[in-house]
């Protein structure tokens, strides 16, 4: 079975095993969600679950949205998320906590990296920059040199790496090791770090 | 209390339950030291099947705070050698810290000592 779940980045720290070693964890609070609503063949043409994540109070919600909750019976959550779920294997307010996971299993995990504005290709391709800061050049350190040559093709390439916006975007990673899970409080380790700043939500799915 | 310190007391209470499960009745908390201070510090070396401890004695030279990643540094003279090393505070392959001799210092990070003879830092910190 497929196993999802949206949390929350806490921060990181480290943990000792019984060997000695350290090991460093990033913290998430996940959970508790609730199967909000199932996509099928049938009506939409592909298999999902939707699930949501979050508290929220009535008077943010809108009516729609507070038709939408009442329709499927289910407390109004922040957040709705769909993940692909081929077997249809869960039901309409169900609720999906970190128990779902097992010490040592491999996880992925989706989130948005930190967003670092308008950069130079030095930070954001590793460029290595160009020539010295003497012998009368002083002003192009961490320019990106030649984009091209001449006559041929009297062009830039397409895809050409230079300058621009960097981070913010959504990044995977997969086999994210999960290192400890703490039932009581909803609190997953996972070994390692994850991309995005604290206190953004990010997806763990269990393939 | 927030999610993060929650799991940095739940790790460090791991630690020392840890230390408790290997030693049993040698279980001994650790006793209250400062930069200065002599130390003696027993550490769990692992070879091959076998675990055996190592001593580890010296000044505390410097602290290092950071909750679950506290540690500290210890210096002394081997066979004429200045030689330090770096405890993680919480590591269960601390067995015992024992304090030796208490040290009368002014500050918080005693680098100042990596210059002098011993002579001079027994003269300094008595």
């Amino acid at each position: 079975m497929k196993s999802a779940i949206l949390g929350k980045k806490i921060g990181m720290t480290s943990v000792f095993t019984e060997n000695g070693t350290q090991v460093p964890v990033t913290v998430i609070e996940a959970g508790p969600c609730t199967v909000v609503n199932l996509r099928t063949i049938d009506r939409d043409g592909y298999k999902a679950v939707q699930i949501g994540y979050g508290e929220v109070r009535e008077n943010k919600l809108n009516k729609p949205d507070k038709g939408y909750f009442a329709k499927q019976g289910v407390e109004p959550v922040k957040m709705l998320k769909e993940f692909r779920d081929p077997k249809n294997t869960y039901e309409v307010g169900q609720e999906l906590t970190v128990g779902q996971f097992e010490i040592g299993d491999k996880v992925n995990v989706v989130a948005t990296s930190k967003g670092r504005g308008f950069q130079g290709v030095m930070k954001r391709h590793h460029f290595g920059g160009v020539g010295m800061g003497t012998h009368g050049q002083s002003d192009r350190q961490r320019h990106p040199g030649s984009i091209g040559s001449s006559s041929y093709p009297s062009r830039v390439f397409k895809g050409m790496r230079m300058a621009g916006r960097m981070g913010g975007k959504r990044i995977s990673i997969r086999n994210i090791q999960v290192f400890d899970i703490l039932p009581e409080r909803n609190i997953i380790l996972l070994k390692g770090s994850i991309p995005g700043p604290n206190n953004s939500v990010i997806q763990i799915v269990k393939l | 209390m927030n999610a993060l310190e929650y799991v940095n007391d739940v790790a460090k209470e791991r630690a020392t339950s840890v230390r408790k499960a290997k030693d049993g009745d040698n279980y001994a908390a650790f006793p209250e030291f400062r930069e200065g201070d002599m130390i003696t510090v027993a550490v769990r070396v692992v070879e091959g099947e076998k675990e055996r401890l190592q001593n580890f004695k010296g000044i505390v030279i410097a602290m290092h705070s950071g909750g679950i990643n506290k540690s500290f540094t210890i210096r002394k003279i081997s066979n004429g050698v200045g030689v330090e090393r770096v405890f993680p505070f919480y590591s269960p392959m601390i067995q015992s810290i024992s304090l030796e001799k208490k040290g009368r210092v002014r500050r918080a990070k005693l680098y100042y000592l990596r210059g002098m003879s011993e002579k001079k830092i027994r003269q300094k910190l008595s």
